[in-house]
């Protein structure tokens, strides 16, 4: 059973959060850098506002902006694939950058 | 106008107001940046509100792209000229090119953020019609 889940088990999802510190949230702006940086990546790359989701597609602009995260919130990705654990830094490294904004 | 030669997706923003498409485009380079090639054309030749063919089709030529072009539109008006304009190209280019069912300015920012990440033609659309969704 390992050994036949053994390349599945290599994309389990990684996760990891940061709080969220632009002061007005995760906006037009940060939404649409937040989605460049995740469609660079082959990994499925989902953003939600509590750990347990709902979680929503972070390559999707539209979706990303109706989160409406607002500063201070704590910000959970997570992440499949085969680059997924560069694609967690990535993201993780965005936010806590304010997005290159704050 | 302005124009960024890649091999992303192009973006057409058509507005009865001329400020309204140069205010979108602006919101365009600022938010996704230039790796999308982008163009704006608004009002009639008279400099008065409306749109007309002639400067969409040299807004599609700007911002042509092998990737294809995606036009957001306004109005009534603005839909049915850039229809127009389409019908206009040559074959092959007419193929490449669609009208999106999305607000314009909304939807040229995600048109743009699409594109900017090398997206086809229909995942620009799609993520622009998203808005209606």
């Amino acid at each position: 059973m390992h050994d036949t889940n053994a390349s599945r088990a290599s994309f389990l999802p990684l996760t990891a959060s940061a709080v969220l510190v632009n002061p007005v949230g995760l906006h037009a702006r940060p939404s649409v850098k937040l989605t460049q940086c995740a469609k660079r990546f082959a990994a499925a790359i989902e953003i939600a506002l509590a750990a347990d989701g709902p979680w929503t597609d972070a390559k999707s602009p539209v979706k990303v902006m109706r989160v409406k995260a607002p500063q201070g919130a704590m910000l959970y990705f997570r992440v499949a694939g085969p680059d997924g654990e560069a694609a967690l830094a990535a993201v993780i490294g965005l936010v806590h950058d304010g997005f290159g904004e704050a | 106008m302005s124009n960024s030669s890649s091999g992303n997706v192009g973006i057409v923003i058509v507005s009865h107001s001329a400020k309204i498409a140069e205010g979108a485009a602006d919101m365009v380079r600022q938010m996704v940046g230039n790796a999308v090639p982008l163009a704006w054309t608004g009002g009639d030749p008279e400099g008065g509100l409306g749109t007309n063919v002639a400067g969409i089709l040299e807004a599609i030529e700007i911002a042509w792209s092998p990737a294809g072009v995606a036009i957001l539109v306004d109005l009534g008006g603005a839909e049915t000229n850039s229809e127009m304009a389409v019908e206009m190209l040559t074959e092959d280019r007419r193929a490449r090119v669609v009208v999106c069912n999305a607000p314009v300015v909304e939807g040229a920012v995600i048109a743009a953020t699409e594109s900017s990440g090398g997206s086809s033609l229909t995942a620009v659309q799609r993520s622009a019609e998203e808005f209606y969704a």
